[in-house]
């Protein structure tokens, strides 16, 4: 095992810790209150115009309808298209959709190396190598796939982070708002996917070398490929790594804090029932004690939100505030 | 001429104001009204208010924050603002929102995508203060530096500069009162960051920290609520009073007896209107009571507090007062032991019992709730009340209350009814949950002091009046009369206000109502013509 594979190693187990404990923390949160907006893409027929179950008398006695179907109608386009950003602002999905579409293609190629790495690993014949691609159909196309879908992920996503960069650099909008961490983004991907290209297109043409990296990462080094990565494509793992490891890291993990903004949030409907679960937590979450200081509330850590809730204020208003 | 531009760090740093909306750049309106001299002129703030309140936002003043008296008073205040900023990010103080704002604050791309979905912006003539990321991006850059301990270069590298002194903070509490609360922005987010919520926030931080909050929405309203039993004042006399002449008055219009039913205890619905509709257009709840008797419906209104006032303005800017007068609507639901709660024509009192209170009433107080709009529905549609269509030929349109659509989903309803008793109704565009805002949302629509009113008209309801002239373009001659109907008592009292600050009753005939009204005006059993269109 070299450096390069402690490295890519490290970088894989901050993602995947980074990534899940954000997600643990944010799942973790207290129930909050409903806070929907619709449209609600999982209200069956009415979904397409906005609607919602209040629609009906007596809501309450009917069933409710709600449509995966319908969710995955809104995501899919919303996700692989990014179709908000289309239909809102255009000059920006002009310049964020290649970025975007482009990362995609990027992990698809890294499943795939990952994928053709193992089969050669276990010594099929899978390799992107030219002595390989005319073992059989399935070694051909994934071949095929992994250099066609690696270079049009690398052009895209490269394209895609240079314009929002120089979008950044020039138009004051987005200027004023930038922080050195959005240059610092950008011009990573920038310089991480353009350097990809140009290091695949120079050292490793038909993504052989890297399949055999992906090879030997995935044998945890008992695969021994016949030659190592080269200093260019070595370089191109570091900064790969560098942005796996980074990414959960920022605001960028919005690729997964998005599920909980449309489920937890956008599309959280579910009406509470007395004796079920969303109720309990709410009577939880009503004996946390508040500290707000102002004359109606007068927090002192001793009163739970019920104590609050069930008062009118107008006797906090009049008292002096209790220490605590 | 544009707006100077403005940075986020801006806020922090002393000028006379920091960007002040200037006449010349609002977005020109349609025709008769697209001369500069048809926007009235906005008045200026005099010399007195700017030596005592804070006022150097943009020009006008929702608030009245006292200027501090001294550099200690500066300070004290200044630190209980970062301690609420503090508690906006603990679940024991802020369990109610947290998850939402956290997932907001932690993941804007600043990708400027919401900028052009909200009105205020637009018909500002994108006055850069108004951009909904603004306040939300000061509000990240504060709580990220001083609350999650930064002030490093790093820090300022990784989250953006910011300083907070006493103008960052007094500006923020005012800006905080530049929304709507209706969330335009947030429906048009790409990762779903909801700069709508960080406005409603922000006002809490004020309003449960530092009790600072707009005194129409608090004094005047949530407290006096909680008090006497409603925000108009009224207590449980005079509004049987005030009830008994609409009852008279309407069973002389309509040549039906009405008796409005009082603590019934038994009935199968607690119908609950916002008492604003009850002073300021009787009509409303006198055609609910017109309805609701010929459908022979079992119905009641209660006289506890606030069991006849659908309102919480709490829903605009703090939690305790919103869950203290949700809970004393489920109370006297629950005291008369009603089957369901309906409420009347408001917008807001619809989306906090119906959705936000969803969370807070557990138990037996949780009440079944329902929008009057679907009431109404199943009356005029399924239960066929008699209705002669003719009666309301003339040109309609629907104003579509942000609460009770984009934030709650009842879309359909409202124009089923008006598509069969209507023949001239048409939408305006867009509409559903793609509306706008009539400008009065979040407490505007009762806001007016100082020239606070000649923003809200200029400004914040400047896109809705727009979308009205549009909506009537072919037919704005003031020998067609014309109804705009909106089934929301805050939207009916910023419209009522905006249509009569560009004299749209003289010049071109446009009366506002609600949906009832038009109902009722056209039932069989009714004598003819009870809408009277002098009620403008």
């Amino acid at each position: 095992m070299t450096w390069l594979h402690l490295v890519s190693y490290l970088a894989l187990v901050s993602f995947v810790v980074a990534a899940f404990a954000r997600a643990l923390r944010i799942a973790s949160l207290p129930l909050h209150l409903r806070w929907e907006l619709y449209p609600v893409a999982h209200e069956k027929k009415r979904a397409r115009y906005g609607g919602s179950y209040f629609e009906e008398l007596d809501w309450w006695t009917k069933p409710r309808e709600s449509s995966l179907l319908g969710e995955l109608k809104v995501m899919i386009p919303e996700i692989l298209l990014l179709h908000g950003v289309r239909e809102k602002n255009v000059p920006h999905w002009l310049r964020t959709f290649p970025f975007h579409f482009g990362l995609y293609l990027i992990v698809t190629t890294t499943v795939l190396l990952v994928a053709g790495g193992i089969a050669l690993a276990a010594g099929a014949p899978v390799g992107t190598g030219s002595a390989s691609t005319g073992s059989g159909g399935l070694a051909a196309l994934l071949a095929a796939a992994t250099i066609g879908l690696g270079y049009a992920g690398f052009g895209l996503a490269f394209l895609g982070a240079s314009a929002l960069l120089v979008r950044r650099l020039l138009e004051e909008d987005y200027r004023e708002y930038s922080k050195g961490s959005d240059y610092f983004n950008l011009a990573l991907f920038t310089g991480a996917c353009g350097f990809a290209l140009l290091a695949q297109i120079v050292a490793d043409p038909d993504f052989s070398r890297m399949q055999a990296f992906f090879a030997t990462l995935a044998s945890f080094g008992s695969f021994q490929p016949a030659s190592g990565l080269s200093p260019l494509l070595a370089v191109e793992a570091v900064l790969f790594s560098l942005i796996v490891a980074y990414v959960p890291l920022t605001h960028m993990s919005h690729f997964f804090t998005k599920f909980f903004m449309w489920h937890d949030i956008r599309w959280s409907d579910e009406p509470l029932a007395r004796g079920g679960k969303l109720e309990r937590q709410v009577q939880e979450a009503l004996q946390y004690k508040p500290t707000w200081s102002a004359p109606h509330i007068r927090g002192n850590g001793r009163k739970t939100w019920v104590d609050i809730a069930t008062s009118t204020g107008i006797e906090e208003s009049k008292k002096e505030i209790e220490t605590p | 001429m544009t707006y100077k531009r403005v940075k986020v760090e801006d806020i922090s740093k002393p000028a006379e104001v920091l960007s002040e909306t200037v006449k010349e750049n609002l977005k020109p309106l349609p025709p008769p009204f697209d001369t500069l001299e048809s926007t009235p002129e906005f008045a200026s703030l005099d010399g007195k208010v700017h030596q005592k309140i804070e006022c150097d936002l943009d020009g006008t003043v929702a608030l009245s924050i006292p200027k501090p008296k001294n550099e200690a008073e500066e300070k004290e205040l200044v630190a209980k603002f970062l301690a609420g900023l503090e508690k906006l990010f603990q679940k024991e103080n802020n369990w109610t929102f947290l998850q939402p704002l956290t997932l907001s604050v932690e993941h804007c791309a600043t990708c400027h995508t919401c900028s052009e979905s909200c009105h205020i912006f637009e018909m500002s003539g994108w006055n850069p203060i108004y951009r909904p990321a603004y306040r939300s991006e000061v509000l990240r850059r504060l709580y990220k530096k001083y609350v999650k301990g930064g002030g490093s270069l790093l820090s300022d590298f990784r989250n953006g500069k910011i300083k907070l002194n006493w103008t960052a903070v007094a500006r923020l509490a005012e800006l905080a009162y530049r929304c709507n609360l209706c969330r335009r922005c947030a429906q048009t987010c790409p990762i779903g960051v909801d700069n709508g919520l960080i406005a409603h926030e922000i006002r809490k931080l004020f309003s449960q920290e530092l009790g600072i909050a707009a005194k129409e929405i608090h004094e005047q309203g949530s407290v006096q609520q909680l008090r006497v039993g409603s925000s108009t004042g009224m207590n449980a006399l005079v509004v049987k009073d005030n009830l008994e002449f609409i009852d008279e008055d309407m069973s002389e219009l309509t040549g039906l007896k009405i008796e409005t039913p009082w603590d019934k205890a038994g009935a199968d619905i607690l119908l609950i209107h916002n008492a604003g509709e009850i002073l300021a257009w009787p009509e409303n709840p006198g055609a609910f009571g017109v309805i609701f008797e010929s459908a022979g419906l079992s119905w009641t209104l209660s006289s506890d507090i606030a069991g006849y006032d659908g309102i919480n303005y709490g829903l605009w800017y703090d939690d305790a007062q919103f869950a203290r007068t949700a809970i004393h609507h489920a109370s006297a639901a629950k005291k008369l032991g009603v089957k369901k709660i309906v409420l009347g024509e408001c917008g807001h009192a619809h989306k906090a019992l119906t959705v936000i209170a969803d969370r807070v009433l557990t138990g037996d107080l949780n009440i079944p709730r329902e929008s009057a709009l679907v009431t109404l529905e199943d009356i005029v549609l399924k239960r066929g009340l008699m209705v002669d269509p003719s009666r309301n030929d003339f040109p309609v349109t629907l104003h579509d209350p942000c609460n009770v659509v984009r934030l709650m989903g009842v879309v359909e309803p409202q124009r089923r009814i008006l598509r069969k008793i209507a023949p001239r109704f048409r939408e305006m565009i867009p509409h559903g949950v793609e509306n706008y805002c009539c400008g009065g949302g979040s407490g505007f629509a009762i806001m007016s002091g100082h020239n606070f009113s000649d923003w809200r008209f200029q400004v914040s309801g400047r896109k809705k009046f727009e979308q009205i002239l549009n909506a009537f373009k072919d037919e704005l001659d003031p020998s067609i009369p014309k109804y705009l109907c909106a089934p929301c008592s805050n939207c009916k009292g910023q419209l009522r206000d905006l249509l009569s600050y560009y004299n749209v009753w003289e010049n071109h005939r446009i009366l506002y109502g609600g949906l009832v009204e038009l109902i009722v005006n056209c039932m069989v059993d009714v004598k003819p013509g009870f809408i009277q269109w002098e009620w403008h």
